[in-house]
């Protein structure tokens, strides 16, 4: 494989998360505005918040700790990282032998330590709130995630993400009951964990409700751009992730410059018709009270578990 | 790189699989189910389920009479059942919310136990038998324990009886799986037995509220101390 050429693919979907992060969070934004009949914001109405952002001047509270300022460079670059492992343009990235599928789950859980951690540092009361509430989602929401990919991992028999790309995108036509409960699960806890609405209503603003809002009410300026931004990519990262598990047609093997050409619209239409049923699920169904939410991951979890049991059973020749 | 994944099953066998899952999934639903009209509607569903895997294995294996075991499970757990149950709650005026003795997120850890449990019970026997539908047992069997389970928890009469009727349901796919039905004269019994065991059961459940002003079987147990 040529060095230089997987090295400037790899830039190159770093590049592509950065900037299409929030086009996807922007064109997911449009579509609720539509389905509620509401005259839908510019489709790079996130670009020019994040620019305004950028330029306004940080305000941090007295008491701040150094923590809480490096914080959002620390959730940004987890982000980051986390859409540079996804295979999105290929499925053999330079950067994805860092990390398998458990290290993923790990790389979300640090920076959502980080943000429960800031959230917590000024001492006001909505802060700790917030962060408590996003523990107590992601303590639940991660093991469902795990089982999710070790169904996966099962089918293919490795947890390296590319490795079970490659896998799941060349088998043959075959049906899988297990993949559908996995499917199933993980868009639960995708919603669990990028603040949606049956879980959390991520343009909430009323302080019982919320829960990501609520921890970073204290940042400002470049901060509160950084983790608005990091949020988009997480987004963009869980929406990759689950393209590339449960619909891996289209993603290229090789690194020729060739296959870009068939990756990149492949992932724009994929991307696009996905973010439309993210808002439809959002758009009909009702945002679940807070106690409720262990209900909600507790399927996702019986869901994947039920994936990994039912392969074991109906899907392992004997 | 890497080779394909392949599946070595036939076609039909895959849809069994696919519906036995939707099956042991239905189970789950009807366990976390609140509400008394959803639990009906679940059931019909697990009775449209079972009406299809019949009839797939049916043409699967060329067995005929199990066209008409599906026929039978069409007519008395899609349309006939239901619609008793239908009318029993509508005559009774229940369609609260479901009280649970243990609560539901519990409920559904513990029928994941009895689903590995389940599971690994049948491994041994399924590896005897030679049917197309031998790995299903183990969600057969896990679709009876489940309903006993939902039997265990529910307080109320009616959801006690759907309970009852689910593990029918299992039963009967634990015999298509395992031996491709039984004989038609004992699915024809069984078949009766259900309908008749409902239309008493909906006698009962008058004679219940009538004594205790409401369906909670609970009620019952203060009997011995009378």
């Amino acid at each position: 494989m040529n060095t230089a050429f997987s090295v400037i693919l790899q830039f190159l979907e770093l590049v592509t998360a950065l900037l299409a992060a929030p086009l996807l969070t922007g064109w997911v934004n449009q579509c609720r505005a539509w389905l509620g009949n509401r005259t839908a914001p510019p489709l790079f109405q996130f670009y020019r918040q994040l620019a305004k952002l950028f330029e306004k001047e940080v305000v941090l509270a007295a008491n701040a700790s150094s923590l809480f300022r490096a914080a959002p460079y620390f959730i940004f670059a987890c982000m980051a990282l986390a859409s540079m492992i996804v295979p999105t343009l290929s499925t053999e990235p330079p950067f994805g032998p860092a990390a398998d599928a458990i290290a993923l789950v790990g790389i979300f859980a640090l920076a959502r330590v980080f943000s429960a951690l800031a959230g917590m540092d000024i001492g006001t009361s909505f802060g700790t709130l917030g962060a408590r509430r996003e523990m107590l989602i992601g303590f639940l929401a991660e093991p469902a995630l795990l089982m999710v990919f070790f169904t996966a991992s099962l089918i293919s028999q490795s947890t390296s993400l590319s490795t079970i790309v490659q896998a799941l995108g060349q088998r043959e036509f075959a049906i899988y009951p297990s993949l559908a409960f996995a499917g199933v699960a993980f868009t639960m806890v995708s919603l669990a964990e990028n603040a949606r609405i049956p879980v959390d209503n991520p343009t909430t603003h009323l302080e019982l409700t919320m829960i990501h809002e609520a921890m970073i009410l204290e940042y400002s300026g470049r901060h509160l751009a950084l983790i608005e931004w990091a949020a988009t990519l997480k987004l963009y990262a869980y929406s990759c992730l689950g393209l590339a598990l449960f619909f891996p047609w289209g993603i290229p093997e090789g690194t020729g410059f060739a296959n870009l050409l068939v990756a990149l619209p492949a992932l724009v239409f994929k991307l696009a018709v996905g973010g439309f049923l993210l808002a439809l699920i959002e758009t009909v169904s009702a945002k679940l009270r807070i106690f409720r939410a262990p209900e909600f991951l507790g399927t996702a979890f019986m869901l994947a578990v039920l994936a990994m049991l039912v392969h074991l059973l109906l899907e392992t020749a004997k | 790189m890497s080779t394909g994944l392949h599946l070595d099953l036939p076609f039909y066998a895959q849809v069994i699989n696919l519906l036995a899952a939707m099956l042991l999934l239905l189970s789950f639903a009807m366990l976390a189910q609140r509400r008394i009209l959803s639990l009906i509607n679940l059931f019909m569903a697990q009775g449209v389920v079972l009406f299809a895997s019949t009839a797939v294995v049916a043409a699967a294996t060329n067995q005929h009479h199990l066209y008409w075991s599906a026929l039978i499970t069409l007519v008395l757990k899609v349309f006939l059942l239901p619609w008793i149950l239908h009318r029993l709650i509508r005559r009774l005026n229940v369609k609260w919310d479901i009280e649970t003795l243990i609560n539901i997120p519990t409920t559904m850890m513990i029928g994941l136990v009895l689903v590995i449990f389940s599971f690994n019970l049948a491994l041994p026997i399924s590896a005897l038998a030679g049917t197309i539908t031998r790995s299903t047992l183990g969600i057969a069997m896990a679709a009876v324990m489940l309903a006993f389970l939902m039997m265990i928890t529910r307080s109320k009469a009616v959801p006690q009886v759907i309970g009852f009727l689910a593990m029918e349901n299992g039963l009967f796919f634990a015999a298509t799986s395992a031996t491709y039905g039984m004989p038609m004269v004992v699915e024809l019994g069984i078949a009766l037995d259900v309908l008749v065991g409902m239309v008493i059961l909906g006698v009962f459940f008058f004679q219940i509220r009538e004594q205790f002003d409401s369906l909670d079987i609970r009620h019952m147990e203060k009997l011995k101390d009378d």
